[in-house]
């Protein structure tokens, strides 16, 4: 029987959302002016938290506002942020210089899926900037202005940069598609930065960074209440289990220290994985610790600035090494991933106070992680199963017909898709894969990540979900997908609104949620509900019998 | 607009290399000083293009990864979609620069009726794309029987291949009729489909009305209007060894001077357009290193220090709370 969708205020049917007309306008896109839907884009940041984030330029500003209050050399501020970008970046400056708009990324992005507009088009998003580029830093451009594909940075032009910078979850798929690898994500990163400079901030990005920055995480946990919620889950843990689990804060000489994302401290689903975390930790008797400070590994600092991303990461590696740990582990979340891979090392290392992560369970040596000396749980855990060290009964997850959803940061940013596939087809016994064209490098984005996850456009997420949300429905009408697994503390956050609204009936799941349903532990009572409390296949009617 | 505006520039230029050789008589200009600036143009075009490129660094190292990584050994790692080493990205990138390896990729995708996505195979702009860049090279190889002397040992056997089909005299050569083609599917894909059409600039009509000219120009030499060959030669001898003889310039047709026009045009275009992604594919941060980050530390030669938080500016706006839910602090 059909589930009726869950409609978000304000975000039209599915049916009629669905109703998406691909074929781009007669006229030009420079002649087309950007317009600001509602529900497609986000709140500006309030002033206390732009003086919080040191924003050069502050003021009090609305996005839905005409008026942005701009400082009056607005522009040469914009263009000079560019410059300085193009001498810092190849990445930036390649860019702008060799697409040959071939148009293969044109039909990737998937909030060009969802939406229809062609300024969704990685190609056209990208090429909103390189106009401006070719105006002011190229001679063609300069000289021969429009004919050149060249225009002039007007106000009109700066808000169309912002509404589509803010439109871009920087999943990198379009990257996967282009025959140089252009990537639109280096692009957006950048324009953001350079709109951070003249204070024009989403609130959403904003707070989480004020929050990070004074409190260690992005929901501005403080250490007590870090403690609450841990004794919290330990609590919900002896319910299940009968087992209780004692982690521990701040704990100096810890052979392990471990970083998750901070919203699994906080909502459902998400607590059910870090519950499975304490679980597999405390039976596996693991000599770890968690950290007040280092309680985030996400960072929306990288959807503001590289400084302030860099500033928000810093946090890692002084408590790995004031705590004394030897390695650290870290948590299932998505861009926490690809910063770990692919810049905390150069920003914060090099790390000679850790040594070389070593399984002290199998004794496995993670070799690919000696430099940074951080280990993704699901390279343990799935070292783990591999070695024999837990036992599992699949049968306990016999309810879930499940399929994975790879993130795009750990697929497109690191390759991280055997490990957690590996270890969903050991702790239960339906699992099925979304069509090819929608999973691992070729990952269709949640459509609300790199800071996008807020209420206010909520019509932008659904529509950007859309490609992912249609694989599902794929699996869930086919074979009766009830449950969508992943990594990313983002997924498990955006994930079940974008179900309830395109596949209602379908849950979603952290891997080591999975993990912790199956994992037999020792002295456990006879588990009956699963993690989330509910009953487990053939237990619900026991004692009626 | 921008495709006539394209198309005119080609034909300007085709008239200027007329009405400059036919009624100005400026052979030596067309046959021997603008070959020469063209190609100067070029080279330090190129090379100014790709020294600055490289002054700008490579901050983080930033692959897109498109396969599995190399983790843990049971696993088994793609070694050219997400190469962990040199000699993995050495093949990823001529997988890449050879064969076109994300083009292949291409997908293309429809929404049908009930709201549902479907995906599709879309490997024309990989096929066009390849046949243009593989005919292209084969035709200037081809041209290497014009500079050297005596001719190469590849020249005659590619001749041969390329003029497998057998037909006429002269052989038809298959790399020109696929050049043309090639060039004709990508103008009218960039003409047809609606999203490409609409992201099309002036500058991506140009190189293939330029392409199309030069094709066209160089086939109607060889198999129609001939031009004295032995000539040609002897200009083009002159010119690869700086010694370039003016005596044969006046006794070469229209059609060679009009081809050799487009052909400098599109020397010296190249550095300042899109085509220096021929350059530029080598350079790539997504694709040209190797996934290996957890492994070797990246360098940032600008990472400079940046204000934090510290620990012991937490503990003392939180020492309170921390004590009293029994978390250790440094300070009592």
């Amino acid at each position: 029987m059909a589930v009726k969708p869950k409609v978000p205020k304000g975000v039209p049917y599915p049916d009629e959302l669905s109703k998406i007309d691909y074929k781009p306008p007669q006229k030009g896109w420079m002649d087309t002016l950007v317009e600001f839907k509602p529900g497609t884009y986000c709140y500006g940041a309030t002033i206390k938290n732009i003086k919080a984030l040191e924003s050069p330029n502050q003021r009090e500003w609305s996005s839905k506002d005409k008026d942005w209050k701009l400082p009056e050399n607005w522009r040469e501020i914009f263009l000079e942020g560019m410059e300085d970008r193009l001498r810092k970046y190849r990445s930036f400056r390649l860019f702008m210089d060799i697409c040959v708009r071939c148009g293969a990324c044109a039909d990737k992005c998937h909030f060009f899926i969802g939406s229809g507009d062609p300024k969704n088009m990685p190609i056209l998003r990208a090429e909103l900037l390189r106009s401006v580029y070719r105006k002011y830093f190229t001679a063609g451009g300069k000289y021969l202005g429009r004919i050149a594909g060249a225009r002039e940075l007007t106000y009109d032009v700066l808000k169309e940069l912002w509404y589509y910078a803010y439109q871009c979850t920087e999943c990198r798929r379009c990257s996967a598609f282009c025959p140089y690898g252009i990537d639109t994500a280096e692009v957006t990163i950048i324009v953001r930065e350079l709109l951070y400079n003249l204070g024009l901030i989403t609130d959403w990005i904003a707070g989480p960074v004020v929050n990070c920055y004074r409190s260690g995480n992005h929901l501005g946990i403080l250490p007590h209440t870090l403690k609450d919620t841990l004794d919290t889950f330990a609590a919900d843990i002896k319910t299940i289990t009968g087992i209780k689990v004692e982690p521990t804060i701040n704990r100096k000489g810890a052979e392990i220290l471990f970083v998750g994302p901070s919203g699994d401290f906080f909502a459902d689903p998400g607590t059910f994985t870090c519950m499975g975390e304490l679980m597999i930790f405390h039976e596996l008797g693991l000599d770890y610790t968690w950290s007040s400070l280092a309680s985030e590994g996400g960072n929306f600092g990288f959807f503001t600035s590289n400084e302030w991303a860099k500033r928000l990461h810093y946090k890692i590696y002084a408590e790995a090494k004031r705590l004394k740990v030897k390695w650290i582990l870290g948590g299932e979340c998505g861009h926490m991933w690809r910063l770990i891979n692919q810049y905390l090392d150069t920003w914060w290392g090099p790390t000679d106070f850790l040594e070389e992560p070593v399984s002290p369970i199998t004794g496995t040596k993670f070799e690919n992680a000696k430099s940074t000396k951080m280990v993704h749980i699901c390279e343990f855990t799935a070292d783990l199963i591999r070695h024999g060290k837990l036992k599992l009964d699949p049968s306990r997850n016999d309810h879930l017909k499940v399929t994975f959803h790879d993130s795009c940061n750990t697929s497109r940013a690191m390759g991280f898709l055997e490990e957690p596939r590996y270890i969903i087809k050991n702790v239960c016994n339906n699992f099925y894969e979304m069509p090819p064209n929608t999973i691992r490098e070729q990952t269709f984005c949640c459509g609300s990540g790199s800071g996008l996850n807020a209420g206010e456009n909520m019509e932008l997420r659904m529509r950007g979900g859309f490609p992912r949300a249609n694989a599902v429905r794929y699996v869930h009408e086919k074979y009766g997908v009830n449950m969508l697994a992943n990594i990313c503390a983002i997924d498990r956050a955006a994930l079940p609104a974008l179900m309830d609204y395109w596949v209602p009936g379908v849950g979603v799941t952290g891997t080591h949620e999975m993990v912790a349903n199956a994992l037999v532990m020792k002295g456990e009572k006879e588990r009956t509900i699963d993690m989330r409390g509910e009953p487990l296949l053939g237990k619900e009617a026991k004692g009626d019998v | 607009m921008g495709t006539l505006f394209s198309f005119f520039v080609v034909i300007i230029l085709v008239l200027i290399a007329w009405v400059g050789v036919k009624a100005a008589n400026l052979h030596f200009l067309f046959g021997i000083i603008i070959p020469y600036i063209a190609i100067l143009t070029f080279i330090v075009g190129i090379i100014y293009r790709v020294v600055r490129w490289s002054r700008s660094p490579v901050p983080f190292r930033i692959p897109t990864t498109c396969g599995q990584q190399k983790s843990l050994p049971w696993i088994k790692d793609s070694k050219l979609d997400n190469p962990s080493t040199t000699l993995g990205v050495i093949g990823r990138m001529a997988l890449e620069v050879l064969l076109f390896r994300s083009l292949f990729r291409n997908a293309k995708f429809e929404l049908r009726e009930g709201a549902k996505l479907v995906y599709g195979s879309a490997k024309w702009l990989w096929l066009a794309g390849l046949a243009l860049h593989w005919s292209f090279f084969v035709i200037i190889l081809r041209h290497f029987r014009l500079f050297t002397e005596p001719v190469l040992f590849f020249v005659p056997l590619l001749e041969s291949i390329d003029g497998f089909l057998q037909i006429g005299v002269p052989l038809l050569f298959v790399s020109g009729i696929v050049l043309l083609l090639a060039v004709t599917y990508l103008f009218l894909r960039r003409i047809f489909i609606p999203e490409v059409r609409y992201i099309s600039l002036a500058s991506d009509y140009f190189p293939l009305f330029l392409i199309f000219g030069i094709a066209s120009s160089g086939i109607l030499m060889r198999y129609f209007f001939k031009v004295p060959v032995v000539d040609v030669k002897v200009l083009t001898m002159g010119l690869i060894s700086f010694n370039p003889d003016p005596k044969v310039l006046e006794g070469i047709g229209i059609l060679f001077y009009i081809h050799l026009f487009l052909i400098c045009t599109l020397f010296a275009y190249f550095p300042f357009s899109k085509l220096v992604h021929m350059a530029g594919v080598f350079l790539s941060p997504t694709r040209n290193l190797a996934n290996n980050n957890r492994m070797k530390r990246h360098i940032n030669p600008w990472n400079y220090p940046v204000k934090v938080h510290t620990y012991e500016a937490y503990e003392d706006e939180f020492r309170k709370f921390m004590k009293d839910a029994g978390i250790p602090v440094e300070k009592e």
